[in-house]
């Protein structure tokens, strides 16, 4: 973690490869999580019926975070599962707001902005309420 | 067909789908969204929220290995993706509007523009007679690493290649795709940015222009965990064994092939749009 806030490891070009790292990590952090989900969810439901071809939409609880960490708390397998898509859809979004530390630290100003308006166009997508 | 069967087939065809993705260079949406509605007649909605999640692992997955090679250009990446993460929710609003047959017949046609795009002569390298004031403000101009010496390179087309790439935010939100092929279009073909770094800075832009769709995708209950959780490890598992395959394989042939088998895709989704099928 020192290493984190050293001056020269943002200058470096290992900046790029912690962030190429941290996206490999969140990508294998939720595969094992749905996958983990995955197991739990056929173990309970694998006999039942899959019904997709009418359009009613994923079960309420999981479309938002509190549904879905109660759901976790419960062992719910549906609820696993999307706790895995979340890691997933953080994880570029992380990325972004290293990205800004980064463009930071070598004081290019230009880019720490555009990099802040981009986050702030995901931040708005998930607070907007579009979605509800 | 029970879960457990559905699951499985479904995981297989994933598979399929990561592997087919990443030896085109297409990327997995393209071929799990003809998948889940032809073949397991799932309703195209449930079909954009899945995509948009195995997009996000594919690129994600990717562009970690890329980013090491030193071809991404981050600070295009990142400028345009002011574009493309408004035009991603621009599109997400569009698909509320838009009825689910017209979303089958435009993602027909973007696919097969896409097949077309990986068939079509590429700018292998950029130029550097460009004297774009707008690239030099915002420090566009770069070098990427060819066989081991920094080629330069300035690019062209900035305000061109910027409302291509919300066109291709659009798209992305609206189909549940990562687009790519629109996004290497604007760079390499309107911003001139040589092929290699188009490639691998389109990629690096695809996961965040899906997670800006998918977080509203998610609270209206398009991803569903029974169909996200095959398609994400299926996908994952699928692109990584066709990146293994792609050192060992003579791909020109390979790829002309699968550009058939997508056009074959893309025009059946555009038959059942149609018909009012899907």
């Amino acid at each position: 973690m020192k290493r984190l806030f050293s001056k020269s490891f943002w200058q470096e070009r290992d900046v790029e490869m912690f962030i190429g790292q941290q996206l490999r990590w969140g990508v294998i952090t939720s595969s094992i999580i749905a996958f983990i989900g995955g197991i739990i969810y056929l173990i309970n439901h694998g006999t039942a019926m899959p019904s997709y071809t009418e359009f009613t939409g994923a079960p309420e609880y999981v479309r938002h975070l509190p549904g879905i960490f109660q759901g976790v708390l419960r062992l719910d397998g549906r609820a696993i599962i999307q706790l895995g898509v979340v890691v997933l859809l953080a994880t570029p979004i992380t990325r972004i707001a290293f990205s800004v530390l980064a463009f930071a630290m070598e004081k290019d100003r230009l880019y720490v902005v555009i990099t802040l308006i981009v986050l702030s166009v995901i931040t708005f997508s998930i607070f907007s309420g579009l979605g509800g | 067909m029970s879960i457990l069967v559905f699951t499985l087939i479904l995981l297989v065809g994933a598979f399929t789908a990561g592997m087919l993705g990443s030896l085109t260079g297409l990327g997995g949406g393209v071929v799990i969204i003809p998948l889940l509605t032809l073949v397991f007649h799932v309703d195209i909605r449930y079909a954009v929220g899945a995509s948009l999640v195995a997009s996000i692992a594919n690129s994600s997955g990717a562009a970690a290995a890329y980013i090491k090679e030193g071809i991404t250009n981050v600070r295009i990446g990142m400028f345009l993706e002011i574009a493309t993460t408004s035009g991603a929710i621009i599109g997400a609003i569009l698909a509320v509007y838009t009825p689910t047959h017209l979303v089958a017949i435009l993602f027909g046609f973007v696919l097969l523009f896409s097949a077309a795009m990986t068939m079509r002569k590429k700018n292998e390298h950029g130029n550097n007679d460009s004297n774009s004031k707008l690239a030099r403000i915002m420090r566009l101009n770069s070098s990427y690493p060819v066989d081991g010496q920094e080629v330069p390179y300035k690019v062209s087309g900035v305000a061109g290649g910027y409302a291509l790439m919300t066109v291709a935010g659009v798209v992305s939100g609206l189909l549940g795709i990562g687009s790519g092929a629109l996004k290497v279009l604007a760079m390499d073909g309107v911003m001139r940015i040589p092929f290699k770094v188009s490639t691998t800075t389109s990629n690096f832009m695809i996961g965040v222009t899906a997670a800006a769709s998918a977080v509203i995708y998610l609270q209206r209950g398009y991803i569903d965990p029974g169909i996200a959780m095959p398609v994400v490890l299926g996908v994952l598992a699928g692109a990584f064994g066709g990146s293994k395959l792609l050192m060992k394989l003579n791909t020109r042939k390979l790829r002309l092939l699968f550009c058939v088998v997508i056009s074959a895709l893309a025009l059946e989704m555009i038959y059942n749009g149609f018909t009012g099928k899907l």
